[in-house]
């Protein structure tokens, strides 16, 4: 098959090449969701305005998240003859700017640039030097930001579908083999060995198989899925199209949020292009072998990312777990028949092994968890973003070297891994290598692979809390531990966070989390407790000065904080006398303010407004009257 | 057949089994809330929940294995019993002597089993939702506080009457039964037979006008030739209640929303309890012999005057394939075929 792709192939290299030795100046404007929500189409229409305006000719394309969403909007030019120059936090006014120096005026603005794609630019940064990409390694995302995502011919010029190629050429269980051998595990967070699963639903018996790829990405702060489909949905199809040949199945559903209207467009052009080219479709690339493909959007329930709710989901009924034991989806899923369900991230990963063999991809990452892992860094670290590092490496390295350390100069508290199901690791652990069972030991979980830092003005009451307050809204509410547990988990996490909490609160939410994990039927229940208790494991003195002695140590319950205007450095200006929403501030010129804590709502607007030179209104906590 | 251990009790049932048919036949008590015999399983109560080969697993959906041990009492299993029974408390309406369920109740008895300590319910902070209750059948009301979300009325309605007219509707603690656009059941495809009332282990589904018989008289129900059996529920001369027999090979306990319902007519001071015979214009109440000695005389006299197919009888579908012979019987001995029955319609 291989060689029916070749002529594909060739064409869609020289087209590729012709761009890179372009005469004309590439320009690549980073606009995926993430690109657009800071304003990509408008720089993009700045730069097209401007080029006009300058009569100068070049290649304006749209390319999807590289990753770098602490410098959105990313503009990369490439002049002839010249490195990629990367620049970050382009604005309209900005990009025109750009064009007239550097287009026009030769002037590179290294002022404005991230980083170059060779250090030939000595004034701008090597892009592969650069502290947040040493430790990276690009597998899933290897042409997110690169290739276009609405052209099918990037994609082949990158070596795309070389991988089903070959597995066409391939046993189905030879690809299993190859499977197995990578140690490839299931990138939706259980961490499940993908060549075992495949293998069980290719030995099921049925006249037909699905595959489905999950695309249900519900974790807050977590869009690493979302990238991939928005920057290379193309590794998604393939994959699916090796998984359809491999297992028997000649049917696929994308199964992908409807809150993703950017992925679910690129992801229908995608597969479009394919068919066109018979990459997808009757008889792929004159094998026999046929691949049908189709999205279903969910409606938005982090429930229907579980395997038989999604199932469920597709066949239009609700989205509710089954109950052990039922049969495995492997044997029994999507209308009673044998389906393949994996993460986008999981068949993103297997036509490059397919292509590039096992031993490469257990060269990546650590022995039992080969590969790599795709987080959503985010919180309070100075470059959030989307990563990809070897799964082995140390959390410090994401947070310092990646992350570029905790944002403010602050002092690091927690890292939260696993979405709202994972647990808050504390400082001690940041030496905790990064894997799917070091995670699931250490209390939290690899999840999809969401990764929130939090400094020390966070409360952990309170983060517990939050994440809470989401599992107790996506539940089900099939079975009583996860529907009611939670709701009588986050009604004790409120009294505490409100100075009601009662000394047995800690225990009875420690064993009430044990009991909801051992009595729920999926995993959204099983894993809802890890907020509250790796923050009790790990920060249980917080708990403690809560209940104890009605203190938030991180300043953040409002009901245990107070505001207070030290007498000594009031200047007696009325800034906060008169912003003061309710007029809870008395005094007068030369008579220093003080707070009437009766009326006070603590907004913290006299704290926002106090300048700096006097830094004369305190937030405290703990009981106000002592002070006053 | 399968050999297993509950409780250190040997046990041999048949292969398909579930670890709760295994115990009941010991005469082990697994307490559980969701399960119903009537229906399928659906392990969401998570009450039942028992350790087998050292797993925790739903007794009421695990199947048993042979040589499995089954301990319906490890600290494990009977942790999980009394948080489910605890958080499900805290969720429910306790206010049991204004519920009819009250002495009858699944979830007081599942409470008494596992052991509910005031001390522990007072750790717990209430729940309880605020809705108002759906009044709007004519018979029954649905107390969204009471319902424990076994969802033994959903299926129910699907399983046993095909209805399908309620379901789960919303998410984690807001998941409440609802019909179809969450509107009253009156304006919902419900059809009103009371199934699902008669399976609810609470007080969410119960009938409006309810009173405890003082004792049961067993009969057949008269609202159709169907002839299923019944209990009739009844203090002093007053009947009460109607509930089905569940060993009738008729209905096997299932009742239509008449027969359940519709038994007010008996008691009903409009309920004609005398032969009447119209007198100038006016019922006047007669004896037996006298009405049917008129009605006798009447259509002896029409037939000699106009022929014996004059004559017409229509027959109720209330009467019993008994009583519809012998009124054929009586018309073909006045002569006439013209025999009809509402049936028909």
């Amino acid at each position: 098959m291989r060689k029916v792709l070749e002529p594909l192939r060739q064409e869609a290299i020289q087209r590729w090449q012709a761009l890179q030795n372009s005469d004309k100046p590439v320009i690549l404007v980073g606009a995926a969701t993430c690109g657009r929500a800071s304003g990509a189409l408008d720089v993009m229409a700045a730069i097209e305005d401007k080029l006009r305006e300058q009569g100068r000719d070049a290649i304006v394309r749209q390319v999807g998240c590289i990753g770098k969403c602490h410098s959105e909007v990313l503009v990369d030019i490439i002049k002839p003859g010249r490195p990629r120059i990367t620049y970050g936090h382009i604005t309209p006014e900005l990009a025109k700017q750009l064009v007239e120096d550097y287009l026009v005026n030769d002037n590179p603005r290294t002022d404005l640039a991230v980083c170059a794609a060779s250090g030939e630019e000595t004034d701008i940064p090597c892009a592969d030097e650069l502290p947040d990409s040493k430790h990276q390694i690009r597998v899933v995302m290897c042409n997110c930001g690169h290739i276009d995502p609405g052209s099918i011919d990037d994609y082949l010029a990158q070596d795309g579908y070389m991988g089903l190629a070959k597995a066409l050429e391939m046993t189905p269980q030879e690809i299993i083999e190859v499977l197995k051998q990578s140690g490839l595990r299931g990138r939706g967070g259980a961490g499940f060995p993908a060549g075992r699963k495949w293998e069980s639903c290719l030995k099921a018996k049925s006249d037909q198989k699905y595959v489905i790829c999950n695309a249900d990405e519900g974790d807050p702060g977590a869009f690493m899925d979302r990238s991939v489909l928005e920057g290379d949905p193309y590794s998604v199809i393939e994959g699916m199209a090796i998984a359809g040949y491999a297992i028997g199945a000649s049917k696929g559903y994308v199964y992908v949020r409807a809150e993703y209207p950017l992925a679910i467009r690129q992801l229908r052009l995608a597969i479009q292009q394919a068919k066109e080219k018979n990459l997808l479709g009757k008889n792929i690339l004159g094998s026999g072998f046929d691949f049908e493909l189709e999205i279903f959007q969910g409606a938005g329930a982090f429930v229907c990312g579980e395997s038989t709710a999604l199932v469920l989901s597709i066949e239009g009924r609700r989205g509710m777990p089954k109950p052990l034991p039922r049969p495995r989806t492997t044997e029994e899923g999507l209308w009673g028949k044998p389906t393949l369900l994996n993460n986008v991230k999981t068949f993103a990963c297997v036509a490059q092994i397919i292509h590039r063999g096992a031993e490469w991809f257990k060269s990546i990452g650590t022995e039992k968890c080969p590969g790599t892992a795709v987080f959503a860094l985010t919180g309070k670290v100075n470059k959030s973003g989307l990563i990809e590092v070897p799964m082995g490496i140390q959390l410090k390295k994401i947070i310092y070297e990646i992350g570029g350390g905790v944002a403010g100069g602050r002092e690091f508290k927690a890292v939260q891994t696993g979405g709202p199901s994972g647990g808050c690791l504390p400082a001690d652990l940041l030496d905790l290598p990064v894997d799917f069972d070091s995670l699931t030991a250490a209390g939290s979980m690899m999840g999809s692979g969401g990764m929130v830092v939090m400094d020390d003005s966070t409360c952990m009451v309170d983060v517990a809390r939050y994440f809470l307050e989401f599992t107790l809204e996506e539940s089900c509410g099939q079975c009583t531990p996860c529907r009611v547990g939670t709701e009588q988990m986050l009604k004790i996490l409120h009294d505490i966070c409100e100075g009601k909490g009662r000394e047995e609160d800690i225990d009875l939410l420690v064993e009430m989390g044990k009991a909801i994990i051992d009595g729920s039927i999926c995993g959204l229940g099983q894993s809802a407790p890890n907020p509250v208790l790796s923050t009790i494991r790990y920060f249980r003195d917080e708990y403690e000065a809560h209940i104890r002695e009605k203190r938030c140590p991180a300043l953040v319950c409002k009901k245990l904080i107070y505001y207070r205007i030290d007498p000594d450095k009031c200047q007696a200006c009325g800034r906060c006398l008169k912003a003061c929403p309710v007029q809870a501030i008395t005094g007068a010129k030369k008579t220093p303010h003080v707070i009437d804590l009766s009326k006070c709502t603590k907004c913290g607007v006299c704290f926002e407004i106090c300048p700096d030179r006097f830094s004369a209104v305190e937030r405290k906590t703990g009981q106000a009257e002592e002070l006053n | 057949m399968v050999t297993l251990y509950v409780d250190d009790l040997a046990v041999s049932v048949e292969k398909g089994s579930t670890i709760l048919d295994a115990a009941r036949k010991l005469g082990i008590y697994i307490p559980t809330l969701c399960y119903h015999p009537d229906l399928t399983t659906f392990g969401g109560c998570r009450v039942c929940m028992v350790e087998a080969n050292g797993k925790l697993v739903t007794a009421c959906r695990a199947p048993v294995e042979e040589g499995m041990v089954v301990r319906t009492d490890s600290s494990a299993a009977r942790q999980v019993q009394r948080t489910v029974v605890e958080l499900t408390l805290s969720n429910h309406n306790g206010d049991c002597l204004t519920c009819v369920k009250d002495s009858r109740c699944k979830l007081q008895e599942v409470a008494n089993y596992v052991g509910i300590t005031p001390e522990r319910m007072a750790m717990l902070r209430s729940a309880v939702p605020e809705v108002e209750v759906d009044e709007s059948n004519p018979f029954f009301k649905l107390d969204r506080t009471r319902c424990i979300l076994c969802g033994i009325c959903v299926r129910t309605c699907q399983e046993i009457n095909g209805v399908a007219a309620i379901d789960f509707g919303f998410r984690g603690h807001k998941t409440t039964v609802v019909t179809i656009g969450n509107k009253g059941l009156a304006e919902s495809r419900c059809e009103s037979c009371g199934e699902c009332l008669e399976r609810c282990p609470t007080g969410a589904l119960a009938r409006k006008d309810y009173e405890q018989p003082s004792r049961e008289v067993k009969s057949v129900c008269p609202y159709c030739g169907v002839g299923c059996g019944i209990y009739l529920g009844v203090r002093g001369d007053r009947v009460v209640s109607v509930r089905g027999d569940k060993d009738s090979p008729v209905n096997s306990g299932q009742l239509c929303v008449k027969g359940r319902f519709g038994y007010h007519f008996i008691n009903h001071p409009d309920r004609l309890t005398a032969p009447l015979i119209k007198r100038d214009g006016v019922f006047v109440e007669a004896s037996w012999d006298e009405a049917l000695d008129l009605v006798a005389a009447r259509f002896l006299e029409t037939a000699k005057h106009y022929g014996p197919d004059a004559l017409a009888g229509i027959s109720s579908a209330r009467c019993t394939t008994e009583e519809n012979y012998l009124f054929q019987k009586l018309l073909r001995f006045l002569g006439t075929n013209n025999i009809d029955h509402c049936a028909r319609l």
